[in-house]
């Protein structure tokens, strides 16, 4: 890694602060600090220590195999869903018409597909994050239907999941996961994209302090119009320790049925065009109190959380996708001739399903590894390597179905078959959940990250002192 | 009306494209995807709507083979039966199982179990025999409702609308009796995932042809399986006559 991209990002990183300030009070010929920086407290995962220099052979090798027995129900569950997805969802049409009609939605929801990691006690099918990218793989033969289970689950009601208290899951889950509550996922604002600690959205405490009112609007918001559950992220007030006032984020579970939400009409999109996107705004939407997930102030930390559990699933969604598109354009290489040959004979065809090969291993392998290294007990932290699996598998997604596309040539061009919907389907996955260019440099704006790696740097090399005092 | 005997079938995938093996003893199986025959899926469906509608206690799934048929009886079990018996069956015994042997284990299974009906399948997507059904009925001289497409339960009695060559016949058949489904009977039910967790908690008996006093001694060989000669283009012609020209041409008439 370039030395001088690091000091140029430090600029914008306050750690930089922290070490001039340490070389100021030296004398003029800089020492190295005395005092240790302090690092995070928990023990790094996998792909931060890469950044390290350090491979943590523990966490993949051997790679997460899981036991048989967990091997068998994922092959029990395949068959249905993928019978199901071969014979009751009509792609093109729910391409057509821009939406998925309702008797797909409750085959859906009737097959158990709305609470896969739903712990069992509230409902749910309570499967592990392996098993939920199995099941991904099948799912995302359907765009819209994959983003519109994606937007309920993986992240809709993930919140509850993971930071809800006992009362908000037992009230919550059941109706979400048998899919008579659809959920929703409201953080991106018209001037908050990228930037999501800098939403708007307000929410003021009432004067009995029982209830808060929400004001703002969000924008993109999957299953925004028809979503009965919410996990919405507003600025609410925060006294800090300093008795200073701040507007902190934090994370509510909003009931469509509390009023004052209205849901815009749904976007026209390019693809992914069954799934509903559109506009939610809140004028005075009256929130109980004991629906905050987590702690007041604590929601960017939640939005992170639920964002960077179920960013995995994209690379398992991706390798399935790939896998279909090799299983079907292979069909027309070995049959359609040209010049004498079949097309399968020519390298430059060759080379395309070597690339398609080559893109759905590789994604394959690395959501199941991180899904494998989720599942293992306590609380992993792999942000960094949900991020590479988004970055990964959205590009070599793109590239693959691109190059399936070609090798139809004019046919894949058109309506009467799928690539064309592959093409536009995928697309989305290079932009939401945190956009690609965002997630990429992700790792160099984690603060703490930047200082351990230089500060394992500088106790090795002392010709750094020059550029360190800034 | 107590208990109902489900016969259901692990085939290959009737979506999967067939290939004979080298050496043309028989089909590839081996890591083809293999799936409960579709008929049998009707007749599990039949077996089950009946047990909701009050008119049976209980289904039981049945199914003869090796270790991986248990993954068919645990998709019947998901379908709504209430426990499953797995005969085992491999190897050579396997290869050569036919109609016969399957007839002769439902037999001695329908006694033991004291089954008032046995429900199975028209016919397996396989080998197409169509036999199942009809020699299970002789070997308990028990009455055959073959080829449903609609089974009504009246009394101890079955009405039974059969799908044959003319059209459609109606009979009226006592229990104890054999019934084999045919296409148009029902609907089969998807397996849901919940269903399919609950499933797992369900029983699955197993026990050997010899348990039934059942002799798998196959009296019919495979000499050679071939695929079917590829297709040759048609020809169009313009009017009856050329037709009958063309037939008469070709030796056909």
């Amino acid at each position: 890694m370039n030395i001088n991209r690091l000091i140029a990002l430090s600029k914008s990183v306050q750690f930089g602060k922290i070490l001039t300030s340490n070389a100021r009070h030296a004398t003029k010929e800089v020492t190295l600090p005395n005092r240790t920086i302090r690092t995070h407290a928990r023990n790094l995962a996998y792909a931060k220590d890469l950044f390290l220099g350090k491979v943590n052979k523990a966490e993949c090798f051997p790679y997460p195999e899981i036991g048989n027995e967990e091997l068998e129900e994922i092959n029990s569950f395949v068959a249905p869903v993928e019978k199901f997805f071969t014979e009751e969802v009509d792609s093109k049409r729910i391409d057509h018409e821009a939406k998925i009609p309702p008797e797909t939605l409750n085959g859906l929801k009737e097959l158990g597909l709305f609470g896969i990691q739903v712990p069992e006690e509230y409902g749910g099918l309570g499967l592990s994050n392996t098993m939920y990218a199995r099941l991904g793989e099948i799912i995302s033969l359907d765009g819209s239907i994959a983003v519109t289970l994606a937007a309920h689950q993986a992240i809709g009601l993930k919140g509850i999941l993971i930071a809800g208290s006992e009362e908000q899951k037992a009230k919550y889950l059941p109706k979400l996961a048998s899919g008579e509550h659809v959920a929703a996922f409201c953080l991106t604002e018209p001037g908050s994209g990228s930037d999501a600690a800098s939403i708007q959205t307000k929410a003021t405490l009432s004067e009995d302090r029982k209830t808060y009112l929400l004001n703002g609007s969000k924008i993109w918001i999957s299953n925004g119009g028809f979503a009965d559950l919410m996990t919405v992220f507003a600025r609410t007030e925060v006294v800090g320790e300093d008795g200073v006032k701040k507007d902190k984020i934090t994370a509510f579970i909003v009931e469509r049925a509390f009023g004052g939400i209205t849901s815009g009409k749904p976007e026209d999109k390019l693809g992914i065009r069954g799934s509903n996107t559109c506009e939610v705004s809140f004028d005075n939407c009256p929130v109980p109190v004991e629906n905050v997930i987590g702690e007041v102030g604590g929601g960017f930390k939640v939005a992170m959380n639920i964002l960077n559990s179920g960013r995995f699933s994209m690379g398992s969604a991706g390798s399935g996708m790939i896998k279909k598109l090799i299983e079907m354009t292979a069909e027309y290489a070995g049959s359609r001739k040209q010049f004498g040959k079949n097309l399968s004979e020519f390298g430059m065809i060759q080379e395309k399903f070597a690339v398609m090969a080559q893109n759905a291993f590789v994604m394959e392998s690395m959501a199941y590894l991180t899904a494998g290294m989720m599942d293992r007990p306590g609380v992993p932290d792999c942000s960094l390597e949900a991020a590479m699996v988004k970055v990964f598998s959205s590009e070599g997604g793109w590239i693959c179905v691109s190059e399936a596309l070609q090798v139809l040539g004019g046919l894949g061009y058109t309506k009467n078959y799928p690539y064309e919907r592959y093409l536009r389907d995928c697309r989305i996955l290079l932009i939401f959940e945190v956009s690609r260019t965002q997630c990429s440099i992700s790792p160099f704006n984690n603060r703490e990250l930047v200082i351990q790696w230089v500060a394992s740097g500088l106790s090795k090399a002392k010709q750094y002192h020059k550029y360190i005092n800034l | 009306m107590s208990r109902v005997l489900v016969g259901v079938k692990r085939v290959i995938d009737y979506a999967v494209k067939i290939r004979v093996k080298p050496d043309h003893s028989g089909v590839v199986t081996d890591g083809v995807k293999h799936s409960m025959n579709p008929f049998c899926e009707i007749a599990v469906e039949e077996a089950v709507k009946l047990k909701e509608k009050k008119f049976i206690k209980e289904v039981v799934a049945v199914s003869c083979g090796p270790t991986q048929v248990t993954e068919t009886i645990r998709t019947a079990l998901a379908m709504g039966c209430d426990r499953g018996i797995h005969v085992e069956v491999s190897g050579k015994d396997y290869e050569a199982m036919g109609p016969l042997q399957i007839a002769k284990i439902f037999a001695a299974l329908a006694k033991k179990e004291e089954a008032s009906l046995v429900i199975l399948g028209k016919q397996a997507i396989d080998d197409d025999c169509n036999q199942t059904g009809q020699m299970t009925a002789a070997l308990l001289d028990w009455p055959q409702g073959t080829f449903a497409s609609e089974v009504t339960i009246d009394g101890e009695k079955v009405k039974v609308v059969r799908e044959i060559d003319g059209g459609l016949e109606t009979i009226k058949i006592s229990m104890p009796a054999v019934l084999t489904a045919d296409l148009r009977l029902n609907t089969p039910r998807y397996a849901t995932l919940p269903n399919i967790m609950k499933a797992k908690k369900k029983k699955i008996a197993n026990m050997k042809p010899a348990d039934l006093g059942v002799d798998m001694v196959s009296r019919v060989e495979v000499l050679r399986v071939d695929e079917p000669p590829t297709r040759l283009a048609g020809v169009k012609v313009e009017t009856v006559d050329d037709l009958v020209a063309k037939l008469k041409a070709n030796g056909t008439i």
